[in-house]
């Protein structure tokens, strides 16, 4: 080699090597920033700042007539050593979410079952059972609920019919999570369109393959259909059990929190302590251990996917 | 064989559908009925109770149902303005345009997407309140002007998933021909995502009208009251409950959700499943 040919080797090297330091730049950084500008104001001043500030709040006694005092850790002392409603509407709260949860995933997995099937009139039929979600967390849903549920309302009057004398269900404590439970149940439109969409794209030759190996209906589901679902089990599981955790509305407006607090869930004290007594620092103390306590369940979930949720491209590994 | 498997299949649709929706049916029945016939189990009543509407629309002293409809609408369409236009911009950003710590601010965003409201709404009342916002639509229009507030974060991620599917050549041909970012994104993006921007409006729409937490936490004065505001009045201002009142005017607030959903459906779905699947 002689020694032209080793400068111009070096030279493209060296060449190459400018252009790949200057593809790194950035080629709008400023424009960039410009476009991002209002979600980037809007975190730092509507987000950030308020999760900082809340978390200042919490080891304070702020009640927003007088400055904050610095309590440190007593508000968080308080609510697990010396408070009673603290307690009770963690037990109430996690016991709505685990019921509604599976009930609601169950039958959004189901009627999207039913719904995947290429036969006329499908769209008509999803209208219908989407219709219910779309009035949503609307206070006239929630209306519509303390109407059907109360003592002389329809379910008693249908009962009736059967000779079944119904509880009082909103009055009764025994009933009245459980009337929420409900609400929450068939309001699983969202869940089931997410569904819908996830057994399409399921391919049709799994079926056919696995059916040729002689699955039956019920193996077929277990082994094609779940597995490659699980993936958006997992999303919807995330996704209902956070917006669970936050119910207001409608335990705000059928039942107030009661009959004696059976249906006083977290939000509802948080709110309470907040905008009721004015009691900021406690408050704040409160969302920080929900948010907590959703960052467990969501670790939980994630955590334990491994062992269930199926990734196509991880080579088939459970 | 086939047929009567399909009739079966049809049958037991036709049942959920018949489950799912009657409580609705119920509820239109039961805004005609007098309080008298409430209890009865008659889906609808013999004669119907069309004074159920007309009195409860003006159930409230001093105020009509038209006011508190209007007032809905005025925040309803302040916020579906500045959210789709701070969306898009950010959503730009993020799908086309290259910047320092792109995408930690990008992972950042899916973040807020997960964060529970009530983590920020204390210190935000508090701030909002300093700021005399109470009793006004700012709680409500700037949070959607800076790409937050109800569904913000989602919308963001809807259009970023939909404007990484238009070709690239599209903006190079057009910056070739000396078009600037700006006009990139208002001549050839916006108009290409136009399905996406109807899905996030309707989501706006649907999902600001349904809000009961924000509305009552920032609207104290009957003057701005919204319709669910209005709502909670009525039941809180009465000793016993007209219910035929209550439904029909409950019912009345639920007719611009119903009447987009079945004018869009189709971007209903589309948007639902694009947040789930592309991601």
């Amino acid at each position: 080699m002689n020694n032209a040919a080793i400068k111009e080797t070096a030279g493209s090297v060296k060449l190459g090597q400018v252009k790949k330091i200057r593809s790194k730049r950035w080629e709008t950084p400023v424009t960039g920033y410009l476009f991002l500008s209002p979600w980037l104001i809007g975190f730092l001043l509507l987000t950030l700042g308020p999760m900082i500030m809340s978390l200042y709040y919490s080891f304070t006694d702020y009640s927003l007539l007088a400055a904050p005092n610095w309590v440190g850790f007593d508000n968080y002392k308080q609510i697990f050593t010396d408070d009673d409603v603290f307690p009770k509407s963690l037990k109430i709260t996690i016991t709505f979410v685990l019921l509604t949860v599976p009930l609601r995933l169950m039958f959004a997995l189901c009627i999207a079952m039913l719904l995947n099937r290429k036969m006329k009139g499908m769209s008509f039929y999803r209208t219908m059972v989407y219709f219910p979600s779309l009035i949503g967390t609307s206070i006239a849903v929630s209306i519509l609920w303390k109407n059907i549920f109360s003592r002389n309302g329809f379910i008693n009057d249908f009962l009736g019919i059967f000779g079944i004398k119904g509880p009082a269900w909103i009055a009764d404590p025994k009933y009245a999570l459980g009337t929420l439970i409900i609400l929450m149940v068939w309001q699983f439109g969202s869940s089931m369109i997410i569904f819908l969409a996830g057994l399409k794209q399921i391919p049709t030759d799994l079926y056919e393959a696995s059916s040729v190996d002689g699955a039956g209906k019920f193996r077929q589901f277990v082994s094609v259909t779940l597995p490659m679902l699980s993936p958006i089990i997992l999303f919807n599981a995330v996704q209902t059990m956070i917006n669970t955790f936050q119910m207001f509305t409608q335990s705000f407006v059928i039942t107030n929190g009661g009959p004696v607090k059976s249906t006083f869930v977290y939000v509802m004290y948080l709110y309470e302590e907040a905008f009721t007594k004015f009691h900021m620092g406690y408050a704040s103390a409160l969302a920080w251990i929900l948010l907590i306590l959703i960052g467990l369940f969501a670790a939980v979930l994630f955590g334990t996917s491994k062992y269930w949720v199926f990734y196509e491209n991880q080579g088939g590994k459970k | 064989m086939k047929l009567y498997k399909s009739s079966f299949n049809h049958i037991s649709l036709l049942i959920v559908s018949l489950i799912m929706m009657y409580p609705i049916f119920w509820w239109v029945g039961a805004s005609l009925k007098t309080n008298e016939e409430m209890s009865s189990a008659n889906l609808f009543p013999k004669v119907p109770h069309w004074a159920n509407f007309s009195e409860g629309w003006v159930s409230t002293p001093n105020f009509t149902f038209t006011h508190f409809y209007l007032n809905t609408f005025e925040l309803i369409l302040g916020v579906l303005f500045t959210s789709i236009v701070a969306c898009s911009l950010v959503a730009f950003a993020f799908a086309r345009l290259d910047f320092p710590l792109r995408n930690f601010w990008f992972a950042i965003m899916l973040v807020t997407l997960m964060l529970p409201t009530q983590v920020t709404v204390v210190p935000q009342y508090v701030m909002f309140s300093k700021w005399g916002w109470i009793n006004t639509y700012l709680p409500f229009y700037i949070p959607h002007l800076l790409a937050g507030g109800i569904g913000g974060p989602f919308f963001i991620y809807l259009l970023v998933q939909f404007m990484r599917s238009v070709p690239k050549e599209l903006d190079e041909a057009a910056k070739i021909d000396g078009c600037s970012w700006f006009g990139i994104y208002w001549r050839i993006m916006l108009p290409l995502v136009k399905p996406a921007l109807v899905t996030v409006a309707i989501y706006c729409f649907l999902w600001n009208w349904d809000d009961f937490f924000g509305q009552m936490l920032y609207i104290n004065s009957i003057n701005h009251y919204t319709i669910n505001l209005a709502l909670k009045l009525f039941i809180d201002s009465q000793g016993s409950v007209p219910w035929g009142q209550l439904l029909a005017m409950s019912l009345c607030s639920i007719v611009p959700s119903v009447v987009i959903f079945f004018l869009a459906q189709r971007h209903f779905v589309e948007g639902m499943s694009a947040g789930a699947l592309k991601g």
